[in-house]
């Protein structure tokens, strides 16, 4: 990982770039995130591809209800020659929830930004193919969304089972 | 599926219209001879060959595989959600069954995020039990993986003998855990309790035959001729193409890049090992399946080394505050007593902060994200699972292939989908 | 059915060459009343067809090659040869619900894989049993949320087998008590079996043109015990 100071120093040098890019570093137990504005990412992710930073592990979705801006997506980087990782993030309020997609950049966020999609609602711009992955394709609703509700079966036991007809009576 | 009568709408029947939306497959860009025809066909998600509920809207032109659409999502389980909903300590059931072959590997991922954040020390003792609990799962799914994916090639009778040995391997899990499957053996801070007494001359007589074996299924399939043609330059896909793709594991060794967060970010003292990374020459399915084996081979001298190696000590953190207090102690000490119920009933709580900790399941880098809020349940957890993004690598790989191939090709890219689903 | 073994041991060689050479006979029409009677008594057995069916149906029951989640995965291991359900008769997984007697629903059910599920299932001939394997098929196991149903909730189930996954001995006490209801029960269908009123399905435009037409068609009527006629 690269340490504190390494931290901002990429941090400064991201800035330098563009001034509004960089919002905030977080440095938690050995590792370094930076937070992006949402419409910064795609450059900030080819800047940090030049420093050495090209191979993206993982897209993900975060949903930090109740705090504003409630959704964030998630982008960890992993440079293979340094042996080096570090996660950029983005929040995106639910007013708003765009983000431009990195898929024409890197493939490997395909299938990841679809899930993000289906499971919270963010739209990225520019992905071929925003569809629902893992729900059914006329689902309604964001499931991993913090308030949409866990839901469930009631579980049938002797002393309830004929309080719920069977689909065939 | 052209032949469905799409033209009735019914109240009664919604799902036409759903099964209309997931037809969008786009065959104008394929360029194909006038006198052949693309024919789009639909494969799965009720298939023997595909491994798992995978659904594959594969377009043809005669035999051979234009393009694929991977549609998924038929046993999505929502595990990322109902692990927000338990405690951290009662999550970890929920977690491990998520890739169901590797499930000491999910477990493994969520508890050093969780012991990250902590900043919780393993003991040593737990870190070794760990690796060769790990290792051990590693051999079983490659096992799994080795049986199912010759039956998909035909060579039926790797299936009885991967499985012989994987039952083997599943009663090591047994007596130290006593469940086969998904053991609930991890836990925060080390293991849930110590390997009984026999278990480590059974684990020894395992591995000194296991190396045996592997040569046998070498035997089998390394000069037979079927077997030679239909795996050989079939299904290459060069290294930058998967790096683009986010592959990792024994897909990306296969082409050469010795890529294995063992090696490269060592955790649960993978460094005090000598093992190596077996890689492969040209990327195609041999290079595939051999990797496989021979990674079978690298992770039982892991386990002997570690059995050589066992520290004595604690199998968990000695820190009360997250770790389930011995029961002898709860007779006599009031504090264990109330760290016991206060564990068991709320949980510990774990100070906010993000994570993400990878680690190397058999099928690549599997990372799980945690991100905690002060409280006793995980506010969000997202596994990184490798399969997921390894089936972005199908399009590519099974180009251009006959159908034979891409069934051969599909078994070597092996998908699991628990974890694709989650 | 009475199934009466006579072992090499009891008489030894010498009691079965003696049916040897009496089943020679016979075939030769040259045995007496009483010899007839001894031979038949020892070599044939009666029973109703019915019982023959059961019988077949419960020892040679092919189950469908249907995995989901990690309960497929012990299900391997049954099919695999230190359980092998193979000496039970369950031999052949077959790949097409058209030849597969019985559906393992090995694994958690998912709301976008139930329509599959059921749609495989009325592929199925009759009689065809299902059996929830493990915890999350019968209710929803460790998971209960919004992905997940039962599969009581839209086929009926004939065997519950609980297990996270189940253990070997649990599943194959489970087929056994199948099979032990196979070969006990009159074969049913599956309506007959529980007792299903109503629940045949009837295209929408026969209903639309003529809003008669579920009671023209024979079906199931009455309470239980009526046999169906025809459908």
């Amino acid at each position: 990982m690269p340490d504190a100071t390494g931290l901002e120093l990429i941090a400064q040098e991201l800035r330098d770039a563009d001034a509004e890019s960089v919002l905030d570093t977080v440095f938690f137990r050995g590792r370094a995130a930076l937070l992006v504005a949402p419409a910064a990412v795609p450059a900030t992710l080819e800047r940090l591809r030049e420093r050495g930073y090209a191979f993206m592990a993982s897209v993900h979705g975060v949903d930090y209800f109740p705090e504003e801006p409630r959704l964030g997506v998630h982008y960890e980087l992993l440079d293979m020659r340094e042996v080096d990782r570090i996660s950029v993030r983005t929040r995106v309020p639910l007013s708003d929830p765009h983000v431009p997609s990195v898929t024409p950049a890197w493939p490997t966020a395909d299938h990841q930004e679809r899930e993000v999609f289906d499971m919270f609602g963010v739209i990225f711009d520019g992905h071929p193919d925003l569809r629902r992955i893992l729900m059914p394709e006329d689902y309604e609703g964001h499931p991993q969304r913090r308030d949409f509700p866990l839901g469930g079966e009631p579980v049938l036991f002797t002393h309830n089972e004929r309080q719920t007809p069977s689909w065939w009576e | 599926m052209s032949d469905v009568d799409t033209t009735r709408r019914d109240s009664l029947t919604p799902a036409i219209g759903y099964r209309e939306m997931e037809q969008s497959v786009d065959v104008s860009h394929i360029a194909h001879p006038e006198t052949e025809e693309l024919l789009t066909i639909n494969f799965g998600p009720h298939h023997p060959a595909t491994h798992g509920v995978l659904r594959l809207l594969v377009t043809l032109e005669a035999e051979i595989v234009r393009e694929i659409k991977p549609i998924i999502g038929y046993v999505h389980t929502g595990i990322e959600k109902t692990a927000e909903d338990k405690a951290y300590w009662k999550a970890i059931p929920v977690i491990e069954r998520m890739d169901y072959l590797a499930y000491y590997f999910n477990a493994m991922a969520y508890c050093g995020a969780v012991e990250t954040i902590l900043d919780l020390e393993v003991p040593p003792r737990a870190q070794y039990l760990r690796v060769i609990h790990m290792e051990l799962n590693r051999i079983m799914s490659h096992l799994v993986w080795l049986g199912t994916t010759a039956l998909d090639l035909g060579a039926i009778s790797m299936f009885w003998y991967c499985f012989r040995d994987r039952e083997q391997i599943l009663d090591l899990f047994e007596m130290s855990s006593g469940q086969r499957m998904h053991t609930r053996y991890f836990q925060v801070g080390g293991v849930f309790e110590d390997i009984p007494v026999g278990w480590e001359q059974k684990v020894r007589k395992f591995t000194s035959r296991m190396p045996t074996r592997v040569d046998e299924f070498q035997a089998l399939l390394r000069k037979n001729e079927i077997a030679l043609q239909r795996l050989r330059d079939v299904g290459v896909v060069d290294e930058q193409t998967l790096l683009d793709l986010g592959v990792t594991g024994p897909l990306l060794r296969a082409t050469g890049n010795p890529w294995d967060l063992r090696k490269a970010e060592p955790y649960m003292s993978y460094d005090h090992f000598d093992f190596k990374i077996p890689v492969g020459t040209v990327g195609d399915n041999w290079d595939r399946m051999v990797v496989r084996m021979l990674e079978m081979k690298e992770s039982v001298r892991i386990i002997e080394q570690a059995l050589d190696g066992l520290p004595a000590g604690p199998y968990i953190t000695d820190d009360r505050k997250y770790a389930l207090p011995p029961r002898h102690e709860l007779a006599t000490s009031m504090e264990a007593l109330i760290h016991h119920f206060k564990l068991v009933t709320e949980g510990f709580r774990v100070p906010p902060g993000e994570v993400y900790y990878p680690i190397e399941s058999p099928r690549g880098e599997m990372g799980v994200f945690l991100r905690a809020d002060g409280s006793s349940k995980p506010a969000r957890v997202h596994m990184r699972d490798p399969s997921f993004v390894n089936l972005q690598a199908m399009k590519p790989m099974s180009e251009d292939l006959y159908i034979a191939d891409f069934i051969a090709t599909l078994g070597m890219l092996d998908p699991v989908l628990g974890g694709i689903d989650r | 059915m009475e199934v009466t073994r006579h072992g090499h041991g009891a008489g030894g060689m010498t009691e079965f060459r003696a049916r040897q050479l009496r089943a020679r006979d016979m075939l030769r029409g040259a045995l007496e009343d009483s010899e007839i009677e001894e031979h038949v008594q020892q070599s044939i057995l009666t029973t109703t067809l019915d019982k023959v069916g059961r019988w077949a149906v419960g020892n040679a029951n092919f189950p469908l090659s249907f995995g989901l989640a990690c309960c497929a995965i012990e299900w391997m291991s049954h099919i695999g040869p230190r359980i092998d359900i193979a000496r039970f008769g369950f031999e052949a997984a077959r790949a097409t619900p058209r030849q597969a007697d019985t559906i393992f629903l090995s694994g958690r059910i998912s709301i976008k894989m139930a329509p599959v599920i059921r749609r495989i299932w009325e592929q199925m001939l009759e009689p065809r049993y299902v059996v929830a394997m493990g915890a999350c098929s019968s209710s929803m196991g460790v998971f209960n949320n919004y992905a997940l149903i039962p599969g009581d909730k839209f086929l009926p189930v004939d065997l519950h087998v609980p297990g996270c996954p189940p253990r070997p001995e649990s599943l194959v006490h489970g087929i056994l008590k199948l099979r032990a209801a196979i070969l006990s029960q009159p074969t049913q269908d599956w309506r007959t079996r529980y007792g299903g009123r109503g629940t045949e399905e009837v295209v929408a435009e026969l209903v639309r043109d003529n809003p008669n037409a579920v009671q023209d068609i024979n079906v199931f009527r009455g309470g239980a015990g009526e046999t169906s006629q025809g459908a």
